[in-house]
């Protein structure tokens, strides 16, 4: 036997080195924010006095800190979504798309229906919201799992042909009615009644969603880690072949990956109708509506590990990230396109830095003789696992 | 080397080679403790040791792949410092991995030719290369053409490009990785004969197995690694294969035979004119007729890629067929779901454990429920039912001897005897009416597969009906009742026991029935 004390040395350069690897993401955001700093210098405003405006925006008063919470509802429960998808090895980078059908359904119920009590009416826009989601999470769902159509490009497609539809509808059959009289045309729904918004904590902006999103959140976690359904997709995401030897049905589980996380980004699209604006408007982008929170959501996951309790404060982070930019911008006088640009940094970062925590990871297995799946160099691990 | 001629090392000048002292420490292991082995030109020496003894680490360590923490290696008496495998092939040794180094889609020069400077740069010159393959193929009799490309050659002669490879880099020294593992007994017959030719121009030979009877038969001398160390090198023709097995794992053990009669019940399993189609599109099985009864275990031979796959995957439900029946106990279950296969009571081990049988990523505890997962008691309306799973699982880790930290551990960080273990645990706790066992013991040292043979045994004595799929002829003569003989989706022939000899069974692994007129395949 080697002298212990080379071995636990070994072993605590090891736990050292997967401490790194978790906080990866966080040395990421760093690093955007460093060659951020290089674009601000360039710009002439000085990065200090410019982060700390964002800081400030983002978490500075108890005002802004709601602002930040009311951004990082949307990107967690697109989230969520992403977390089960992920987990069940599908990409869904449709939750802009699932946002904007969600939002559409549960408006126009909330639009037509005027005589329900508040509660009652705000629950079955939530199920319009998750049905809406379902739907466009649904279709490529199907069509990767029956007819192999590659998910990414598919709820891409998605998304493109939801903001045609909404564009579509807003202008016409669902516009204000006020809009269709006046010369203007607005592209925008009527408002919801009082009665059917979500409560806010007045007099902020902030709303019942948050509280909702953070006890999916605890539901998530439960469904992946403690229910059959999500045994049954994370065992379809790590191995088809053993899912189907364990009876699993492999193509249905696909589709029930996607529709749960078309069903989060449906909800998300809800709830920025019933909760932020009160009605839906389209400047002919998704981005108009949605705020990105389909994109960025996806992000927040993979800050989160795709671990839906991590998820919640990662998605935090992110909503303050959006918002202390606002605040930057009004500071320093940047051009807005600068916090795009930034936004950007930090999802190719965080994104990257994926790759290099497995590299380093496998790396340092191989170094230790894990990875090398040989029966030999694996009873060699085993053995060092019981020392 | 003079110009114009395509770029050929001869072979390395070689008398000796010595390792010294070599030591090689993984964390909280020594995989080599001051090991000391040496090889003289003209001989095979045979490296014998279970799985985790160390061999593998001695080899890679010769052959560039590993570092040593001490020790020395000599060559002609003088010391070498091999840092990579281009080091390694330099100074003239070659390796014959166990899984091929080949581009299936190349033919047999462009593989050898892999790699190697081009005498007419920047053209190719691969009909120079494949002159020089004949020549060195006519030497050692190994009959390929280099223009074959290497998908359309058998197991055994891919082999026999992998040693040409070897032999067109100069090697003097060739390392063979348990080569026999992947050969039926008469393609193993001319590997050794290959073997032999080399040995008598000069080559050293290591030779890598667990195999006892080969060793004995093939080596000049044997050395012996058990924990890391060496037990002792011998002159073969001093051992016996009774001494070898008892230094190999360091205690006497016994050869497990199922001598006793069996008690043959009902039919358990049919296939009646199954055909169904491989990966690949084409016919993996043709009209398959099997029965195996309660009690008993029905041997199904066969070398690599002749149907066993698609057999048993068909038998699970996994894989549709395309003509006939599947019964279970009498009832048909053709076109179930493998859900309902597993219903009715039927056990799979598959060949590719840790792909098709374990979720690397999943615990212990998880992988020991893939099964059962939405069943009582461990689900109960659709949650899973943590307390249940967790006792299910420390009961049969203990029952079952699994060397694991805890129950949490991850599948993936488990040796194979243990992930062997794990797998069996979960298709024998289920008190299973029929077993099919792929390739139960490939992969496993000796008392890991020892105690696989126990438990199929004591199966076959509950009155389990067991199909029994194996490459391994020992294996296979030692526990079955009946020996079926599987060659390119057919059945050749089903023979007891009593009168089944290693012979017969080799000829119809390679599809010809006993007694025919043997073709000569090497004028082809």
């Amino acid at each position: 036997m080697p002298p212990k004390q080379a071995t636990s040395d070994l072993r605590l350069k090891d736990r050292a080195g997967s401490i790194f690897d978790q906080l990866m993401p966080i040395f990421a955001t760093l690093a955007a924010l460093l060659v951020g700093a290089i674009f601000l210098m360039l710009l002439g405003a000085n990065p200090l006095v410019a982060y700390g405006a964002l800081a400030q925006g983002a978490f500075g008063s108890f005002n802004a800190f709601t602002e930040t919470l009311v951004k990082a509802v949307p990107l967690l429960l697109v989230g969520l979504g992403t977390c089960i998808a992920y987990r069940g090895s599908v990409t869904n980078i449709g939750g802009e798309g699932q946002m904007i059908i969600g939002a559409i359904l549960s408006t126009w119920f909330g639009l037509t229906f005027t005589e329900l009590p508040g509660w009652l009416a705000i629950i079955i826009a939530m199920l319009l919201g998750i049905i809406g989601g379902m739907i466009w999470g649904g279709i490529p769902g199907i069509l990767k799992a029956y007819f192999n159509v590659n998910e990414i490009l598919s709820t891409v497609m998605m998304n493109a042909i939801a903001v045609q539809v909404m564009n579509y509808l807003m202008r016409g059959p669902m516009i204000d009615p006020v809009q269709r009289e006046a010369a203007s045309q607005i592209p925008q729904t009527a408002r919801l009644l009082e009665t059917y918004r979500l409560p806010r904590l007045s007099p902020t902006r902030l709303h019942m969603g948050l509280l909702i999103a953070i006890l999916l959140a605890v539901a998530v976690y439960f469904l992946l880690w403690r229910t059959t359904l999500g045994y049954r997709i994370r065992a379809v995401g790590q191995s088809q072949p053993a899912s189907k030897y364990g009876g699993i049905d492999v193509k249905k589980h696909i589709v029930v990956a996607l529709l749960l996380s078309g069903a989060f980004a449906g909800l998300a699209g809800m709830m920025q109708v019933y909760g932020v604006n009160y009605r839906m408007i389209t400047d002919g982008s998704a981005t108009g509506f949605t705020g990105n929170a389909g994109f960025n959501g996806i992000v927040a996951a993979l800050f989160g590990q795709l671990h839906p309790l991590i998820t919640i404060p990662a998605s935090v982070l992110f909503g303050g990230l959006l918002v202390g930019a606002n605040a930057m911008q009004r500071v320093v006088q940047v051009p807005s396109a600068l916090i795009t640009a930034l936004n950007g940094l930090v999802v190719v970062f965080v994104v990257s830095s994926e790759f290099f925590r497995r590299r380093s990871q496998k790396r340092r297995q191989s170094q230790f003789g894990t990875e090398l799946a040989e029966p030999e160099d694996a009873e060699m691990q085993q053995e060092a696992g019981e020392a | 080397m003079q110009k114009n001629s395509p770029v050929i090392n001869e072979k390395v000048a070689f008398e000796t080679l010595e390792m010294r002292g070599i030591t090689k420490r993984f964390p909280g292991v020594l995989a080599n403790d001051n090991v000391n082995f040496d090889l003289r030109a003209g001989e095979v020496h045979a490296l014998l040791g279970e799985n985790g003894a160390g061999k593998s680490t001695l080899m890679k360590i010769l052959y560039g792949m590993y570092h040593p923490d001490a020790g020395e290696i000599l060559i002609n008496g003088k010391t070498v410092r091999i840092n990579s495998p281009t080091s390694a092939i330099q100074q003239g040794i070659g390796m014959i991995h166990q899984h091929f180094m080949l581009v299936p889609t190349l033919t047999v020069a462009e593989n050898v030719a892999l790699g190697l400077p081009s005498s007419r740069k920047p053209l190719t010159d691969l009909d120079r290369v494949s002159e020089r393959i004949i020549s060195l193929a006519d030497k050692y009799h190994l009959s390929i053409d280099p223009s074959a490309y290497i998908w359309q050659l058998s197991v055994g002669q891919q082999q026999r490009v992998e040693i040409i490879k070897a032999l067109y880099r100069g090697a003097a020294i060739l390392l063979l990785d348990e080569p026999t593992a992947v050969l039926t007994p008469q393609e193993v017959n001319e590997l050794f004969a290959i073997m032999r030719q080399m040995q008598s121009d000069g080559y050293g030979l290591v030779f890598i197995s667990h195999k006892l009877h080969e060793v004995i038969s093939i080596s000049e001398r044997v050395t012996v690694l058990r924990d890391g160390r060496n037990v002792g090198t011998r002159l073969t023709c001093d051992v016996t294969q009774n001494t070898l097995a008892k230094w190999m794992v360091g205690r006497e053990i016994e050869f497990i035979k199922s001598t006793d009669k069996p008690q043959v019940g009902e039919v358990r399993l049919a296939l009646e004119d199954v055909s169904c189609r491989s990966d690949r599109g084409v016919e993996g099985l043709r009209g398959v007729n099997l029965t195996v009864h309660s009690g008993e275990i029905v041997g199904l031979a066969g070398v690599s890629g002749n149907g066993q796959l698609e057999l048993a995957e068909a038998l699970t439900g996994l894989r549709p067929i395309t003509k006939g029946r599947i019964l279970i106990e009498g009832e048909d279950v053709t076109g179930k779901k493998p859900a309902e296969i597993t219903e009715k009571g039927l056990s799979y081990i598959p060949e590719e454990r840790m792909k098709d049988g374990m979720i690397r990523d999943f615990s212990i505890s998880e992988n020991l429920v893939l099964r059962e997962h939405h069943k009582m008691p461990f689900s109960k309306h659709g949650f899973l039912q943590m307390s249940y799973i967790n006792d299910h699982a420390d009961r049969l880790i203990e029952q079952y001897r699994v060397k694991t930290p805890s129950r949490k551990t991850l599948a993936k960080s488990l040796s194979g005897g243990n992930i062997q273990k794990v797998l069996l645990a979960r298709e024998l706790s289920r008190e299973p009416r029929a077993i099919v066992a792929a390739q139960p013991t490939r992969g496993l040292d000796i008392g890991a597969s020892e105690y696989v043979h126990e438990q199929l045994l004591m199966e076959r004595k509950k009155g389990t009906a067991i199909l029994l799929i194996s490459e391994d002829l020992d294996e296979i003569l030692a526990l079955a009742d009946r020996i079926a003989v599987i060659y390119e989706g057919k059945i050749m022939d089903i023979l007891p026991r009593e009168t089944a000899t290693k012979e017969d069974i080799g000829l119809l692994m390679a599809g010809v029935h006993p007694g025919e007129t043997i073709r000569n395949e090497k004028c082809d």
